[in-house]
């Protein structure tokens, strides 16, 4: 326990619109364990966005350290960049990100595609175990149309463990969902939390955050709150506790 | 990333879309067609004409009389007087390149037999002639040199005649027949020819000692034409620029002046007509090859659209760990794919409307191998070169915008 997932130091990230300087991010710094399920909270326009997409590699910081499983992104290429994408992090989007006409199978197994150290056989085998842990076990030959938005954002889930990440990153996952199935995949996270995934979940909706072991909270690209939580929440729990919907 | 990957990713792309892929395709399979047909109706009759001068005989070698003025007013070329008796034994004693040669002269008339009658050509030669015309005889048999010094009353009927003048299949040979108004007895019956390319009935003849025809018939003491050929087809331009010269000092022409008859191989014919269906194969491929351009710019539009429509999935790619180069091979690989099956069909197509061609329309065609391996590689540099601008666009996006492309 206690290794350092994620360390980011006094990370800056400026954009230039015109002749303007915008400072999406002014120097934060924090440090994510393994095993911490963290919730990175903010309006929009807090540089929660910016911020995601440095902690996935999709972008790089002005300046500042950012080390992700002990190496550091600064500085490393494009390719580069796309190998540590494809190595160290699960990405799960709010619009799920799902290959249409394409079944839940091979929808989870596109990360390893990638990865030209997994055979043919190990992709299909580790994917298969990816949507047993999503509990899609019996929709693997459904393509995202026959699935519900739960069940999607699951083999979104689901491709999001298949490269066995040091962490996932997820943006907005319950965004385009009710708040059952939201909680349902909260659930899910938990479960896989317990597991001992490093979970860092960005959102806007507090009572997501009640469910996470920690908070970041960014406000116009500074952290102004950081704090552990000490009253978890089970989303199973919140679940059960739902009126029970009429149909 | 492995490329068997790369290529079950851009096939799946292309199977899930199969009517827009087909649609892509179209123009490459038909120019592909079009080049594989085109080439094959120009090489076909390309080959016609070869075959059916080689078989009026490849060595063969024509002199006829030149144009010349008669106080200012221009002759036509068969009523020139200037080729004698005398040229042609200048030429057959003189000549080392020829084989065969015979004088040759010519009239139209009508043949009657009994109450049939029909109009036709009679050539007035000596016995090479069947050598250099390369005719056999399908019964009876040619005149001596004997008869042709003693300008005996004998013909040999082509096929034509001998149906049109004895319509009820009498055996002609013995027959006594009338060519105008002079006897002769039918010694032969030529081998059927048909038609040539020209559309010329080599079958309607009579051919008679050339002494007959000059003396009886025509009453001429010129001839119209020498015919010879050379020992091979390699001698004809060699033996054509003997013929020349021998014919010149026969004639006495100084050396500025021009020749006062023309002498031709079968060689150049061929390379005329060969050059006007050279011409036309050219302007066939042309326009293939630009319904192919055509396809291949199809290519590039429907890549240029399917790249834009798939933003979101190539962001998704990039963010599971595509690198920039496995996006550019995907598309390249789905535009390869695309061109190379479009070629394929389009092979398919040609050949089948090739053999279409030739089944009902009954041209002549002959598929060119080159033409089946030019138009395939085409497709495939067609499918890289108009694969790749999308395709690059595609491996420059930015993951991040790519994303949250809607």
């Amino acid at each position: 326990m206690n290794k350092e997932i994620i360390k980011i130091k006094d990370l800056k990230r400026e954009f230039t619109m015109g002749n303007e300087i915008v400072h999406a991010l002014r120097g934060i710094s924090f440090t994510i364990n393994e095993g911490e399920f963290v919730t990175i909270m903010g309006s929009s326009g807090s540089g929660k966005s910016t911020l995601l997409n440095i902690l996935g590699c999709l972008d790089q910081p002005t300046s500042g350290t950012y080390e992700i499983d002990s190496v550091k992104v600064k500085d490393l290429s494009r390719n580069e960049l796309a190998t540590i994408r494809n190595e160290k992090i699960g990405f799960i989007f709010q619009s799920y990100n799902l290959l249409a006409r394409t079944s839940a199978l091979e929808n989870v197994e596109l990360p390893l595609l990638y990865n030209s150290k997994v055979s043919t056989d190990e992709r299909k085998q580790r994917a298969i175990k990816a949507l047993e842990m999503v509990g899609l076990a019996d929709r693997m030959d459904h393509t995202p149309s026959q699935l519900s938005g739960g069940q999607q954002q699951r083999v979104a889930i689901a491709r999001s463990l298949v490269n066995n990440p040091v962490m996932i990153l997820a943006d907005e996952a319950t965004g385009n969902l009710d708040t059952r199935t939201s909680y349902e995949i909260m659930s899910l996270f938990q479960e896989l939390n317990e597991k001992g995934i490093t979970i860092t979940f960005v959102t806007h909706e507090p009572d997501i955050a009640t469910f996470s072991s920690r908070t970041v909270v960014l406000k116009d690209g500074n952290i102004i709150k950081d704090y552990m939580n000490s009253d978890i929440q089970s989303a199973a729990t919140e679940l059960a506790l739902l009126p029970v919907e009429d149909h | 990333m492995r490329l068997l990957n790369l290529f079950k990713i851009a096939f799946k792309a292309i199977v899930l879309n199969k009517v827009r892929t087909l649609l892509t395709m179209l123009g490459i399979i038909i120019g592909v067609a079009a080049v594989i047909a085109m080439l094959a109706i120009g090489e076909g009759s390309k080959e016609s004409i070869r075959s059916t001068i080689s078989s009026m005989g490849s060595n063969m070698i024509t002199v006829r009389p030149g144009e010349d003025t008669h106080g200012g007013v221009r002759q036509e070329a068969s009523a020139m007087q200037s080729l004698t008796l005398k040229d042609y034994n200048a030429v057959k004693n003189k000549s080392t390149l020829l084989s065969y040669s015979t004088p040759l002269v010519n009239g139209g008339g009508q043949v009657i037999n009994g109450s049939n009658n029909w109009p036709s050509t009679i050539f007035g030669v000596n016995p090479e002639y069947l050598n250099i015309k390369v005719v056999g005889l399908q019964s009876g048999s040619m005149f001596t040199d004997a008869e042709v010094q003693s300008a005996s009353k004998v013909v040999l009927l082509g096929q034509t005649v001998v149906d049109n003048i004895f319509p009820d299949g009498e055996d002609p040979i013995g027959k006594l027949i009338r060519f105008n108004s002079i006897p002769f007895k039918v010694i032969g019956v030529l081998e059927e020819k048909g038609e040539n390319t020209f559309g010329q009935d080599q079958d309607d003849v009579v051919i008679a000692p050339f002494t007959t025809v000059q003396k009886r018939i025509l009453a001429i003491d010129y001839l119209n034409q020498i015919l010879a050929s050379a020992i091979s087809e390699e001698d004809a331009p060699d033996a054509v620029t003997e013929v020349t010269e021998i014919l010149r000092a026969q004639h006495k022409l100084a050396d500025g002046e021009d020749d006062d008859f023309h002498v031709r191989s079968m060689e150049e014919l061929i390379s005329t007509f060969s050059s006007t269906s050279e011409m036309l194969t050219i302007l066939l491929v042309a326009v293939a090859g630009i319904s192919l351009l055509i396809g291949g710019i199809g290519i590039m539009n429907i890549m240029y659209v399917s790249v834009k429509e798939r933003t979101k999935e190539i962001g998704l790619r990039m963010a599971v760990g595509g690198k920039g180069s496995d996006i550019l091979m995907q598309f390249l690989i789905e535009a390869i794919l695309i061109s190379i099956t479009g070629g394929l069909l389009g092979v398919i197509l040609g050949l089948g409307s090739t053999i279409f061609i030739e089944k009902f329309l009954h041209w002549p065609t002959s598929v060119a191998l080159y033409s089946i391996i030019i138009s395939f590689a085409v497709c495939a540099i067609t499918g890289i070169f108009f694969g790749w601008y999308p395709a690059r666009k595609a491996a420059a996006l930015d993951p991040i915008t790519a994303l949250r492309y809607e």
